[in-house]
């Protein structure tokens, strides 16, 4: 721990922020209009030096669990909604800090918006970068993240829907049945792809992760200044009763450079 | 021809204006009246020409009085008339003790006998002649006086004077609140085609692209603006963008679901309507009323009106859609708040209050609906008509009818 402390103090260890600023206009989950929304972050002014408050300032700031950068706890997804300590106020604390696996799939992502992270890519990963540890996050690097200044880019809609990046079922289920992750991350608003709802199951990700008490890491931004393996992910949620989910911070250590 | 033609006003579109001279503050024409005058005021407000008729012997009066000018009965029930009458004379105002007409001198007024019987004092038209009708039009003080026009058609709003009754867009810049929808849609095509100078048009949720918005671009009056009511942040830098040139808001944007309260759990629709129904107005007034009241008087195309969209279920609730009749409600309350904030200024709030639109959140509705075509006339038409109460179409008209008859009958009959 000495160790830990001398390289954190000394810088030897940076600390990357993971996480996009909770603004008005970043983009939130679309449903198609006539079912329950989420609600995207809003803030309203209580007081700033004036009379409403001499001298302070402060706001009332309104969101729903999964708007900005959030995470996904079990019971978000039917198919986790019996698992045991599966609401962020339950989650073993422990859970909220692990190894990153950053898989770089930025080439892929940049020529098609569809793209699917594929089993195949996972082993090759493999093979280059070792063994995906288990209790550990996988995060998928697409550099989305940098599309969030256009909300139009970002979202990626047509009249199809949306058109994001994600994992496909199999890489889902290698990564819960066989290397026993933690959760899995994106940079996309969804830990699925924007059209995984034509995937059997739909929406496999929220399906198998959730269903296997696993988490969810969605607007995840700079994962290009992570290296592959080696950096340790902090990403507690707030501590919401029976919360499905909660905006938070996310931060990664890395050693060196 | 008339033979004065030649010095007749023609509207023109006004010269920049010259940013190092004070902006001149908005007066008012005198604005007091007594509780029973107030009647020709509320049927103004409409569009309707209303006068005290004696139900005892028939008599018409005029000014509106308690009693009857002949039988001295007080059975006097207000009454539409019909609006033919004679000029009898007509005299010119070249000075003016009253800050808001010695402002607008000369100012042409003229006696009119009107064939229902009265004589009144009417603002004139300038294409008067002998044969007049007569028009109560609300001025810029909200209150009803009567104007004599012509038997032919005329836009008042082409009239120097009666301009001053109007809050006609021709050379002003519009701001119209969602461009998304149907309505939008057809207010921008309306306020463009009545010469509307500039048309800002907002968008919510920007990601979304509609059907139109290709068309709304290609206008070139337009500028859309991403604009989300339910955004503080967002309806505050709008303001600050474009408020200072703002003439006329049209406030179109709304949230509308079909619930009542036992068909959808929880509140989230609910309160989904209400921020954008009613806390979307009051952003909005916040925001944008200061600087409109400020620029009540400013020149030729000064800032003018605001128009709420509103529903005919403010008035009653109409259980079907019953968080929805709520929000419009509260959005119609806190519109006469508006009215009496902004009237000092004399920039008009008009609400409208249409029955269900032909949109995809009445589809169940059964016809007749108002299609969007026709309620952007409608507000067009009550812009440059001086009404601030408008209901249009069918089913808004018989439902206005219902509700002032007996609100207690219409809310049973609304729950049947």
């Amino acid at each position: 721990m000495n160790d830990f402390i001398t390289k954190l103090t000394s810088g030897k260890i940076r600390v990357v922020d993971l996480t996009h600023t909770l603004s008005p206009e970043f983009p939130s989950i679309s449903l198609p209009p006539e079912m329950g929304q989420a609600w995207p972050f809003r803030i309203e002014e209580v007081s700033r030096y004036d009379e409403r408050g001499p001298a302070w300032y402060w706001n009332n700031f309104s969101c729903g669990e999964h708007t900005g950068t959030h995470f996904d706890a079990p019971i978000h997804w039917v198919s986790g909604k019996d698992v045991a300590n599966g609401s962020v106020d339950t989650i073993p604390s422990r859970n909220f800090i692990g190894p990153a696996f950053v898989v770089d799939c930025s080439k892929e992502a940049a020529k098609d918006a569809d793209f699917l992270l594929t089993k195949k890519h996972l082993l090759s990963f493999e093979k280059q970068h070792g063994r995906i540890a288990g209790r550990s996050w996988v995060l998928m690097r697409t550099d989305w993240y940098k599309r969030a200044g256009d909300p139009a880019a970002y979202q990626n809609y047509d009249e199809t829907g949306q058109h994001t990046p994600g994992p496909d079922i199999d890489a889902v289920k290698f990564l819960v049945e066989e290397r026993d992750v933690l959760g899995f991350g994106t940079e996309t608003i969804g830990t699925d792809a924007g059209q995984a709802q034509h995937l059997r199951p739909p929406y496999p990700c929220h399906y198998y992760m959730h269903g296997a008490g696993r988490y969810g890491l969605q607007c995840l931004a700079n994962l290009d200044q992570l290296p592959p393996t080696g950096a340790v992910v902090i990403a507690p949620p707030l501590k919401i009763q029976n919360g499905s989910g909660s905006p938070l911070r996310v931060l990664a250590l890395v050693e060196g450079k | 021809m008339d033979s004065d033609q030649g010095q007749r006003f023609l509207l023109e579109r006004p010269k920049r204006k010259n940013p190092v001279l004070r902006t001149r503050l908005p007066t008012l024409p005198p604005a007091a009246r007594s509780r029973i005058a107030l009647g020709l005021t509320a049927a103004a407000a409409m569009g309707r020409f209303e006068l005290q008729q004696c139900k005892d012997c028939g008599t018409v009066q005029y000014p509106p009085r308690e009693a009857c000018q002949k039988c001295l009965s007080v059975k006097l029930i207000w009454k539409i008339l019909p609006d033919g009458g004679e000029l009898l004379a007509r005299t010119v105002l070249h000075h003016s003790n009253d800050l808001f007409f010695r402002e607008r001198l000369p100012w042409h007024l003229g006696l009119v006998k009107l064939d229902c019987g009265p004589t009144v004092v009417a603002h004139l038209h300038d294409s008067v002649e002998k044969r007049v009708r007569i028009k109560a039009m609300l001025d810029r003080a909200g209150q009803a006086v009567l104007a004599a026009l012509p038997e032919k058609e005329v836009n008042v709003a082409e009239d120097r004077q009666l301009r001053e009754f109007s809050c006609d867009p021709k050379f002003r810049k519009v701001f119209i609140t969602d461009g998304k929808t149907g309505l939008g849609q057809e207010l921008v095509k309306k306020m463009a085609s009545a010469g509307a100078d500039l048309i800002w048009v907002g968008h919510s949720e920007p990601w979304k692209k509609f059907k139109g918005f290709d068309e709304l671009a290609k206008i070139p009056q337009v500028t859309l603006l991403p604009l989300d009511l339910t955004d503080s942040k967002n309806v505050r830098e709008v303001a600050a963008e474009i408020g200072a040139k703002v003439d006329i808001v049209v406030n179109n944007a709304e949230h509308h679901r079909a619930f009542g309260i036992a068909n959808r759990a929880g509140i989230e629709t609910a309160r989904a309507e209400m921020d954008v129904n009613y806390f979307g107005l009051l952003r909005l007034a916040q925001e944008l009323g200061p600087v409109m009241r400020a620029r009540g008087a400013d020149g030729q195309s000064s800032a003018v009106a605001w128009v709420n969209v509103l529903s005919i279920y403010a008035l009653a609730n109409f259980p079907p859609h019953g968080t929805f009749s709520a929000s419009k409600a509260a959005a119609h309350s806190l519109a006469q708040c508006l009215r009496a904030e902004m009237r000092p200024a004399g920039v008009r709030v008009v609400n409208v209050f249409p029955g269900p639109i032909d949109d995809e959140w009445n589809q169940l509705q059964p016809p007749p609906k108002v299609t969007p075509a026709a309620l952007a006339a409608a507000i067009l038409r009550a812009l440059q008509d001086g009404i601030e109460d408008v209901y249009p179409g069918d089913v808004a008209q018989e439902w206005l009818a219902r509700w002032r008859d007996n609100p207690k009958a219409l809310e049973r009959e609304l729950s049947a």
